[in-house]
């Protein structure tokens, strides 16, 4: 058997995802579970070759022999199916983690678990078999216990791992490993499951695990199918909302950026970061999916969360939190993993954590009046937090600071939050107006929202370049101007838009359709800006049929399976970045949804006043 | 025999024994969630299974009380050192007869011999339960050797 050195690193798009709604597995082409964190997303992985293929730890099943690999999801489902082919035969591995609830009060359900069953289809196949797990991100082996029938048992801290598997596994140096020829007909089934209370639940092997899979995957679909777009991208947009399902975190309603940490942004360079935590600055963006999705219980969790979570801090925001609202942990690193083909260091814990980010006021206050304005209930708790926003903006709106894209800088007068900040009290002016908010100085709120205006208007308009930009006074474009229309602060077919995406175009794009963020790092180019970009196009910058094939180009870059980094190699096409990235799969979505809500003649983003194209639009669909 | 003080001090001594397990949990001294264990003799649905198991604990715990004080009115002394003696005589029969009969006696628990199927699907605890974390056997003692102490020390001989 070759050591795990020898194995090549996967592409960053090679990895599909599996979960259960608090934890995520990485799985990649070959049928290697290269990173596990259990029991939450940011607990430390028992698997991270992801980050490190010689120490890191994985789980592999795959064929001895070089075979042709075939992946895809279950139809509207989480679960992943990989066909191997050779000459010799065929086998197709099914993974998942089920996220069912118990059919019948009369049956155990583990706290966390994998399922991985092998079927060969066709001939015969030879397999390996290799389970090599390692406490703390690799930082060491663990001892591997054999227990009978039961399997075997590693413990780490508080917490214990049972694997069982259909055939014997021979242990040896913190691994377990097996080569085994599978027949046409045969099926070999493996649990893995993680509990920190015993006595744990051990599942069986036999025939109810294949009720389980098929239990899980009615599950999921019944979940994807009830997204109510029906327009010709439906299969992403589904595909992009069951990735935003499993990044969130059932128990408390929140979401995560991303399941990995330090996924280099450039290969080789040190933009590595750990994801693995909630960002308020995803907030409007990732209602706005919901909620026109249909998602309405997940959409009220996550604000319920976003309002709950970040009660400690209030009227002040963190910009980032844990699942449960707390702080993120201070940023630490790995300095024995080598990192993803070498691209050190490996982080845990995000130091952006202690920025100041003032758009997030307004993320959170748009979120919150979105949900109102599709007939969520705002209850008095909730009006007062968004007041306490609004003052907190009120008197800070003229603050330097980081800005969306964190930069370890000094801080500066970032035209994108001042445009959150403007959109802030324009919501709350807004939901005051239509009796949906009480207690609002509604005199205050809108002449502070009037003099940023005033401010965006003249200081963040760049003459000579006949653009916004991304500072006061400067100089340097940014691909998040162009949600100065997604926020209503400015039409997206004024001739001041207009020139300001043209001069974006020119300056931050490739002839391939992709954006970069801004100007200053060599990076990939920036997955989401390229959706708000379709997203622009089809709110009124461009033409249907320009949005539309800006759409098609850029679904040429999703994996295989239909995910999304968040970064996009403009060279090679190859995802950069964490993955699967929560906030490329928004974007996809809200480009959609405006794509077919202009195809259809019907109101775009409801959390803005109507531009003059909808209320165009609206006569038209009348 | 005085029940109303065998009892009631009976109940204490449970309570504190409870408390102590679900302490040494909380700080990780121990995975085993001694209510959720009871209680699946009676259910596998785990909120449930963790309020009955509560619930068998305190009746559990009564009928051992019973045993105690009949032990102290046999030898006509009651005080929390010998309480404790009984209590580590008591943890350890629990961890070595108890625990090792229990995938025998418990419905729903699997063994190393049979391994899980559809009705056997918990993990039995071993000897001296060490598969429920290496110092399980540490909070066990403990605990009981408090149950004995405060049975010992509350307890009131009759007429006393």
């Amino acid at each position: 058997m070759q050591p795990s050195s020898d194995l090549s690193w996967p592409d960053i798009k090679d990895y599909g995802i599996i979960g259960d709604c608090r934890s995520a597995a990485l799985v990649s082409r070959n049928g290697s579970i290269d990173w596990l964190c259990w029991p939450r997303f940011d607990k430390p992985a028992i698997f991270a070759a992801l980050l490190d293929r010689d120490r890191g730890g994985y789980w592999r099943i795959s064929p001895a022999e070089p075979v042709t690999i075939e992946r895809q999801y279950v139809s509207d489902a989480n679960v992943l199916e990989t066909r191997f082919t050779n000459r010799h035969g065929s086998a197709t591995l099914t993974d998942l983690m089920p996220g069912a609830p118990t059919p019948s009060p009369n049956r155990f359900v583990p706290d966390h678990e994998i399922i991985r069953k092998v079927e060969c289809v066709a001939g015969a196949l030879e397999l390996e078999i290799e389970f090599s797990p390692r406490a703390d991100y690799g930082k060491r082996p663990l001892e591997i216990r054999e227990h009978g029938k039961l399997g075997l048992r590693m413990v780490i801290g508080r917490g214990a791992y049972w694997l069982r598997s259909s055939v014997p596994l021979l242990i040896d140096k913190g691994s377990a490993r097996a080569r085994v020829t599978v027949r046409a007909g045969e099926t070999l089934r493996f649990s893995f499951t993680y509990s920190e209370e015993a006595p744990s639940v051990l599942r069986p092997l036999d025939q109810s695990l294949n009720d389980r899979i098929d239990l899980s995957v009615s599950h999921w679909q019944q979940w994807g199918r009830r997204a109510t777009y029906d327009g010709i991208y439906r299969n992403e947009v589904v595909r992009s909302a069951l990735v935003l399902k499993l990044l969130s975190y059932a128990p408390s309603g929140a979401m995560i950026a991303a399941p990995t940490t330090s996924l280099p942004e450039r290969l080789g360079g040190n933009l590595n970061w750990d994801y693995r935590y909630c960002w308020l600055r995803d907030a409007a963006l990732t209602i706005r999916a919901l909620l026109e999705l249909g998602y309405w219980s997940e959409a009220g969790d996550f604000l319920d969360w976003m309002l709950q979570a970040t009660r400690l801090t209030q009227p002040e925001l963190r910009i980032l939190y844990s699942v449960y609202g707390d702080e993120a942990p201070r940023e630490r690193e790995l300095e024995y993993l080598s990192g993803y083909r070498g691209s050190r260091p490996v982080r845990i814990g995000n130091a952006a954590r202690k920025q100041l980010q003032l758009d997030v006021y307004g993320e959170v206050v748009d979120a919150a009046a979105q949900f109102a304005f599709h007939g969520g209930h705002l209850d008095r708790e909730m009006q007062e937090a968004l007041i306490g926003f609004g003052n907190y903006v009120v008197k800070n709106w003229n603050q330097p600071d980081q800005g969306i894209w964190e930069p370890r800088s000094e801080p500066e007068n970032h035209t994108h939050s001042r445009l959150l900040c403007w959109t802030s009290l324009d919501r709350l002016a807004t939901l005051s107006e239509r009796g949906m908010l009480s207690g609002t100085p509604i005199e205050l709120y809108k002449q502070h929202r009037d003099a940023i205006r005033d401010q965006i208007e003249k200081r963040a308009w760049n003459e000579e370049l006949q653009s916004y930009v991304s500072v006061l006074d400067g100089n340097e474009l940014d691909s998040s101007l162009l949600l100065l229309s997604w926020y209503g602060f400015e039409e997206a077919g004024s001739p001041r838009m207009r020139s300001t995406y043209t001069a974006i175009r020119e300056r931050l794009g490739t002839p391939d359709g992709l954006l970069y963020r801004y100007e200053k790092e060599k990076e990939g180019t920036f997955a989401i800006c390229s959706f708000w970009e379709a997203e622009y196009l089809a709110m009124g910058g461009g033409s249907l049929d320009e949005a539309h094939q800006l759409f098609r180009q850029l679904i040429k870059y999703r994996s295989d399976l239909g995910l999304y980094g968040e970064e996009i190699d403009a060279r090679t096409g190859a995802a950069l970045g964490n993955f699967p990235q929560a906030y490329t799969h928004v974007g996809l979505i809200g480009a959609a949804l405006s794509i077919s809500q202009r195809e259809n003649g019907e109101r775009q983003l409801q959390h803005r006043p109507p531009t003059t194209a909808e209320q165009g639009f609206s006569e038209a669909g009348s | 025999m005085n029940w109303a003080s065998c009892l009631l001090s009976g109940f204490v001594a449970t309570l504190a024994l409870s408390t102590l397990l679900a302490t040494s949990q909380g700080f990780g001294l121990t995975r085993m969630n001694l209510p959720y264990l009871i209680g699946t003799f009676i259910t596998p649905q785990r909120e449930k299974a963790k309020f009955y198991g509560f619930v068998l604990n305190l009746l559990i715990g009564w009928v051992f009380s019973i045993l105690y004080v009949w032990i102290f009115e046999a030898r006509h002394m009651a005080n929390w050192w010998f309480g404790s003696l009984l209590g580590l005589a008591h943890a350890l029969m629990v961890l070595t007869l108890g625990m090792s009969l229990m995938p025998g006696i418990h419905p729903r628990m699997a063994s190393e011999e049979h391994g899980p199927n559809a009705n056997r699907q918990l993990e039995p605890p071993g000897f001296m339960a060490l598969n429920y974390g290496i110092r399980t056997p540490i909070s066990v003692f403990l605990a009981h050797a408090v149950f004995g102490a405060i049975l010992g020390s509350l307890y009131h001989f009759p007429g006393a």
